[in-house]
């Protein structure tokens, strides 16, 4: 059975300028051991369907009007609060992109920790300390049994992001949402850290949905790819597939403004434009004012989410000859 | 840590002797004579009054004056009243105990109460709880606390006959009760406005939706993680508080009969018994200066990142 199913979800927020669509029916789905990666501008709404999987949408002035969220075949929009809430950080667990104001502050790092054990297994507080230091093992952060009383704030952002990794994996779950993981890092250290997260999603069989923005990540680690724009799926692909040829305008421009070393000394391409205000995203194509493409279907019809493949879909009226240029 | 406090105390010596010698000069500088004050009614004999005068050292120039009286404080003698002839170490004694239950029972509701409808507030902002809560502090930092005195006396006493109008014993909870509430009303709408804005805010801090996304249940969410980091500010806030409390214990004691430190410093300065006022504010000082001093360990408790050395 599918790990977790995306089905048709749409959520939108109730703002003093009216209802915000921030996600336009969104389908897709992760196998056991699998990575997804969503990528995404800021607003694409990529994040908001994250939450709506996790359970933590402001709700309101959130709203889920319609949609399903399979996991392990059971939809969770249905579920009680506290059946949810059991499901939380431990069978679904999140990292998330900023490690410093994403830990509690004024508790220790193992405090944090043990409260997974506490509160889910109601391990007792010694049990839970000795768990948690082991935790911090298995995430590589050097002298853990010393560092267990420490502060987050008394980490480097590296090891803090390795302790909300460490968090996250606590109780074994089975799927791993990581909204930005390395955003906030150091290149060199972005590395270290995508490669652990990798590591132990292997060791653990885990599904893994990788919410980022940076390309360069996405290759190394992903199995498949979801691009959106403005709250819908615009290409969807196996990693390798749409590296080689993007099937949608949209994402041929994220690929042709990734710096490239063979490309030094030219000027590097950007997409034109901003992206939408969603309070009144476009008519048509939403990406349409900013596509080097558009033709004037692309201003009235809004494209269907085209199969290319068995593995691939364009939401593009003209995919097939982006994906032959 | 040691060093930290250790300044921190050795700080309070400018700060004693400064406080000292200003509400000094300020009693020197006022007009008025106390050894006058004694004779009431009768025409003093200006020849008896200087020599009182003299016998009391009265007729020093100020920094003489102001010499004589640290001398002496430093021997434990707080100088005498002149009018009672009882010394001022023995005034401030029976005054003292007072004001400091009055101002402890009234920082106790302070805390309890503000902290309680602060986090209520805070947890349904804007939801109607929250705007009566808003408008009720509203009112209690508009009355003047004489105002609402008076209103809780003909209210709670002389038409509801629920509690005493004036406080007969002071060491009888139920009397200080009113003062007491009096007194907390200003600064209870300030710590329910400040933890329920904490509140607020923090609810929308990234750790907490952490708290939230590691399933643990609401109850330990706003208990564990919510409710220390809110307290931060809140905490701040009532260390300076103490000495708002005392003084504006001067106003509360009067209203309702207290024979506490407010009424005995208010009484002395319409007598100009300079030694009386300057000792009893000496010692509100030094209370306001060690209470922020707990205050601001207690502050490195709450919030590790603070780190004192």
């Amino acid at each position: 059975m599918t790990l977790l199913e995306v089905r048709d979800l749409h959520v939108d927020f109730q703002t003093r300028d009216g209802v915000v669509k921030a996600v336009n029916g969104v389908n897709y789905s992760v196998e056991a051991g699998e990575t997804l990666a969503v990528l995404g501008e800021s607003g694409s709404g990529k994040s908001v369907t994250a939450q709506a999987v996790m359970g933590i949408l402001d709700m309101p002035p959130g709203r889920i009007p319609k949609g399903e969220i399979l996991f392990h075949g059971e939809n969770m929009l249905t579920m009680s609060k506290e059946e949810r809430r059991k499901i939380r950080g431990a069978r679904i667990a999140m990292i998330f992109q900023d490690a410093l104001s994403s830990l509690n502050p004024v508790l220790t790092v193992g405090y944090q920790l043990a409260e997974m054990f506490r509160v889910h297994q109601g391990l007792g507080r010694k049990e839970a300390k000795a768990r948690s230091i082991e935790l911090m093992e298995r995430v590589k952060i050097p002298a853990a049994k010393a560092r267990v009383n420490d502060y987050p704030h008394q980490f480097s952002g590296g090891m803090r992001q390795r302790i909300m990794i460490a968090m996250a994996l606590a109780l074994e779950p089975d799927l791993i949402i990581a909204d930005e993981p390395t955003t906030a890092l150091d290149v060199t250290v972005q590395a270290q850290v995508m490669a652990l997260l990798a590591d132990l999603q292997r060791e653990y069989n885990m599904g893994l949905i990788l919410i980022t923005h940076d390309l360069g990540v996405v290759a190394d680690v992903a199995d498949k790819i979801a691009v959106m724009y403005a709250g819908r799926i615009v290409e969807t692909a196996p990693v390798k597939e749409l590296y080689r040829a993007p099937a949608h305008p949209y994402t041929k421009g994220l690929l042709e403004s990734i710096p490239r070393l063979d490309r030094k000394g030219q000027e590097l391409y950007a997409i034109q434009g901003l992206p939408p205000n969603m309070a009144k995203v476009p008519e048509g194509c939403a990406f349409h004012p900013r596509c080097p493409a558009a033709r004037d279907i692309c201003r009235t019809e809004l494209p269907p989410l085209a199969e290319v493949d068995d593995a691939r879909g364009s939401a593009c009226h003209f995919w097939k000859e982006t994906i032959d240029a | 840590m040691g060093r930290y406090v250790a300044r921190r105390l050795l700080q309070m010596i400018p700060v004693f002797i400064g406080s000292t010698l200003l509400i000094f000069s300020m009693m020197y500088a006022l007009p008025g004579d106390p050894v006058a004050a004694l004779y009431g009614e009768k025409k003093p004999d200006p020849a008896q009054i200087a020599a009182i005068k003299h016998q009391l050292g009265m007729d020093l120039p100020l920094w003489h004056q102001y010499w004589n009286y640290l001398t002496g404080l430093f021997q434990g003698d707080f100088g005498t009243q002149i009018a009672t002839q009882r010394p001022v170490a023995e005034v401030i004694e029976q005054a003292f105990p007072v004001t400091i239950r009055l101002t402890l029972f009234a920082f106790v509701f302070t805390v309890v109460v503000g902290v309680l409808l602060g986090m209520v507030s805070g947890l349904f902002a804007d939801k109607a709880f929250d705007r009566i809560v808003l408008i009720f502090t509203l009112l209690l930092i508009s009355i003047p606390s004489f105002v609402l005195g008076y209103l809780f006396q003909y209210l709670f006493a002389f038409q509801l006959d629920w509690l005493t109008p004036t406080v007969q014993d002071s060491r009888d909870i139920g009397q200080l009760m009113l003062p007491a509430i009096v007194l907390a009303a200003l600064s209870l709408a300030y710590v329910t406005r400040l933890t329920r804005t904490s509140v607020a805010e923090n609810l929308r801090a990234d750790y907490i939706r952490t708290a939230i996304a590691k399933g643990l249940p609401r109850r330990r969410v706003v208990g564990v993680h919510l409710l220390r980091n809110s307290l931060i500010p809140v905490v701040t806030f009532l260390g300076t508080d103490i000495g708002a409390l005392m003084a504006g214990a001067v106003v509360t004691e009067g209203i309702f009969n207290v024979h506490g430190v407010g009424n005995t410093i208010f009484e002395a300065l319409n007598r100009r018994e300079g030694s009386t006022v300057v000792g009893i504010a000496t010692l509100i000082v030094i209370v306001y200066l060690v209470a922020s001093l707990l205050v601001d360990l207690l502050y490195a408790v709450l919030d590790p990142r603070i780190r004192y050395d």
